[in-house]
This record gives C-alpha cells, structure tokens and sequence, in this order.
C-alpha cells in the first residue's frame, strides 16, 4: 500500500465506517436533543432572570448576580463532573444527559442573563419614562417597548454565545454520555481504528457550521443596520 | 452536608495534590493563552489580504474550528493520530487543539479591532515614511487592541477555562487532581474545593468584564 492509501484506510476507512454509522447517527440525535433542550431552557432562564433583575429589588439582585458570576467563572466541565460524580454522595444519581443538560443550561443562563440585562439596560430611560406616561404599565412598557428593542442588540453576541456553549455538549462523554463524540470514541476502541472519529467530527460539522455560518450573517446583518 | 461537600479531613489530606493542580492549570494557561493569541494574529494579519484565494480558505478555516468543539479535536489529535504512527503526548496535543481552535475565536476578534481603525490612519502613516509593517505595529495594531480589549479579556476567561479540557489528556491540572484526589477519597470535596479555586481565580476577571460589556452596549 502506498502512504496515502494506508491514510486513507486509517482514517477513512468505508467499512469501519459503515458498521459504525448508526451508532454515530444515534449520537447526534442525542446531541441534537441535548443542544435543543440547553438552548430553550438555558435562554429561557436567562430571560426570566433578566426580567427579575429589571424590577430593581436588591434582595433578589444580589442573588441573580452572584449565580451568573459563578457560572461564567465555573469551566463547563468541571460543573458536569461535580453534579455528575459530587451529587450520587447525597444520594441523587443524576444520569449523565441530565447532568449535561443541567450543567450547560446554567453556563448558558448565566451568559444571556448577561446579555439580556445588558440589552435592557441599554434602552434609555426616557423611553421608559414616556410609555409610562402615556399609561402602559410597566409590564406593558417591558414587553411593548423595552424587549423589541433590547433582544435586536443581543441578537449577534447571543447566538455567538450560544453556538459555544452548545458545543460543550461534547463534554458530556467525559461522564459517559452517547453523544456523538462518546459514541466515537467507543467505536474506535472496538474497531481498532479512527474512522469512526472522522465520522464523528463530520458529524459535528454537519449540526454546528451552519449554525456559525448564520451568526457570522447575522453579525454583519445587524452591522449595517445600525 | 459540609461533612460531605467540604470535609475538611479530606481537604488537610488533598490540599497538596490539589495545589500541584492549581500551579500547572496557572502554567498551561500561560502557554496556551500567548499560542491562541498568536495563532489569533496570524489570522487577523492574513485577513487583510484581499486576494480571494487567501480571503475565502481563510474565512472557511476560521468558521470551521468555531463550529468543531474543542473537545472533538483536543480526542482527534489525542486518540486519532497515534493511528498514524504520531503520539504527541497530552501537552503537545492541548498545544495544538488550543492553537487552532482559540486562535480562531482570537483571529475573529483581533480583526474586528483592526477593521475599526480608519483608512485614513494607515494612509497618514505610510505617507510619513512609515514601511507597512511598521504601520501596523506602531499605529493599527496598538489601536485595534484597545477598541476590542473587552473581546479579548472575555475570550481569554474562556481559554483559561478550556484548560479544564486537558483533564481528559490526562494532564495533571486542577480539574485532573481534584478527580484523582476524589477517587482515592471516596468524596466529592476535593471537586469542590477546586471548582472554588476556580471561582476565586475568576471572579475579578467575571466582574471586570460585566461591567466592561454593559458600558459597551449601552453605548451602541
């Protein structure tokens, strides 16, 4: 075999590959249920947290800042290990989807909470000020005035934000999850060979490039609109 | 409760592997951070050439480690290379994984920052006699930093927390001790006391840029 047909059956091989794509395709619908759960809930809580945050009372700012503060300075990783390998010690068994899920829904909460506040904050307060007068409440101030405005600002460092912390669903075959990357990689120790890793990442590309592709258009999109 | 989580036998026992880790995550992170950042230059630089054949592999290289997670490719080079005959050993792999995949998110930013700076700069500065390079030294690149420096300390907190990923390498650094130190214990403390090292490390960090991204919103 010459060099470059020896690479090829390492790390392309088709029969590996073939044997062992329904076992990848079985991790990306893992992966894709993952992301969409960490996406929905994770932006989910952000808001809601943004929205409390706006009300203004200090008892429950305090708090609100302090769990985004620690989960922007908490790697994903070591979030997952401790719910996943910590928390069995006071009898919970979170399984290893859950503690994924848990894991990047805080990381992910934490950032748009960030984002969104940012974003509320960043409409002035007349604006405020003149929907009150005219007799909106403040909710219907909130969600009829602030809100559009504010969510077409965090738009770009939103999904930017949530394109990266939705890749850590990777993370989760450290705990042995069946995700793309955990299927993979046990593919390869069975197969004796990489192809399955190849696939692996072919995978992930298929779900995340389009997904940046859209961000990076959103990113210049909004640019020039402004 | 605290006798579970934060045992403090536990900790007198682990404190020393656990600092062991502390001290090489500050050393990894020392060497990653300058690698990502120059990886990120390279790109930046090669991003102002406006010849397509370099513009659009160089947009498509770009996109493609944002889209493949670290993790991926930290496994790839870690358990897919040896298959080829090449074993770099757990640094060299988190070396390379955190060149490619943070030197793209870098690159993003750093060329951002040198978009922002006016033609007109650069033209005054060559007419003054200034070679290219020196232009770029001397006056963009100066410039372009500070206008995306909240970019690049954000981005920066999530390389320093990356290296979290070299615990799966096997390298020995603070996520990797305190799991070591928990299996030998039997108790979840040690992975507590480390993701407080975390946090305590952090937090200035967290706290300076939340004040830093709202002025910069606000002021859009």
């Amino acid at each position: 075999m010459s060099n470059w047909e020896r690479f090829l059956d390492t790390f392309f091989n088709t029969k590996v590959m073939a044997k062992y794509a329904p076992d990848i395709a079985y991790g990306m619908l893992i992966t894709v249920e993952l992301a969409a759960l960490v996406i929905v809930s994770g932006l989910l809580a952000g808001l809601a947290l943004a929205l409390v945050r706006s009300l203004g009372f200090r008892v429950l700012n305090l708090p609100i800042v302090f769990a985004v503060d620690l989960f922007r300075a908490l790697p994903p990783l070591v979030i997952i290990v401790f719910i996943y390998f910590g928390l069995p010690a006071v009898d919970l068994s979170p399984s290893a989807f859950v503690s994924t899920w848990l894991s990047l829904m805080f990381v992910l909460m934490a950032f748009s909470e960030e984002i969104f506040w940012a974003g509320i904050t960043s409409i002035p307060k007349g604006q405020w000020e003149a929907a009150r007068s005219t007799g909106l409440s403040f909710g219907q101030t909130l969600v009829n005035v602030v809100l559009p405005q504010a969510l077409r600002l965090t738009i770009p460092p939103l999904t930017n934000r949530t394109i990266a912390i939705t890749k850590g669903t990777a993370l989760g075959s450290v705990v042995a999850l069946n995700e793309i990357l955990g299927m993979a990689s046990s593919a390869v120790s069975n197969s004796y060979n990489p192809s399955p890793l190849t696939l692996g990442a072919a995978a992930y590309l298929v779900l995340f490039l389009p997904m940046v592709i859209v961000g990076r258009w959103l990113e210049t999109r909004m640019r020039w609109k402004r | 409760m605290l006798e579970t989580f934060f045992n403090t036998d536990i900790i007198g026992a682990a404190w020393k592997i656990i600092l062991a880790g502390l001290g090489n995550t500050v050393l990894l992170s020392l060497v990653v951070v300058p690698l990502g950042l120059l990886g990120g230059l390279i790109l930046s630089l090669l991003a102002g050439v406006r010849n397509p054949l370099v513009r659009w592999p160089l947009m498509a290289w770009v996109d493609f480690f944002r889209a493949f997670p670290p993790l991926v490719l930290l496994i790839f080079l870690f358990a897919g290379l040896p298959f080829a005959g090449l074993e770099l050993g757990g640094f060299a792999c988190v070396c390379i994984a955190f060149f490619l995949n943070t030197g793209a998110y870098y690159g993003e930013i750093l060329r951002a920052g040198i978009e922002s700076i006016p033609q007109g700069q650069i033209d005054a500065a060559r007419s003054t006699g200034l070679g290219r390079i020196w232009t770029m030294i001397y006056v963009v690149l100066p410039q372009a930093v500070r206008n995306v420096l909240p970019d690049l300390l954000s981005n920066t907190l999530e390389v320093v927390k990356l290296t979290s990923l070299g615990s799966v390498v096997a390298m020995p650094e603070l996520l990797f001790q305190a799991r070591q130190a928990q299996s030998l214990t039997y108790n979840p403390t040690p992975i507590v006391v480390a993701a407080i090292i975390y946090f305590v490390m952090l937090w200035p960090l967290v706290r300076l840029l939340s004040r830093l991204e709202n002025r910069v919103l606000a002021r859009a």
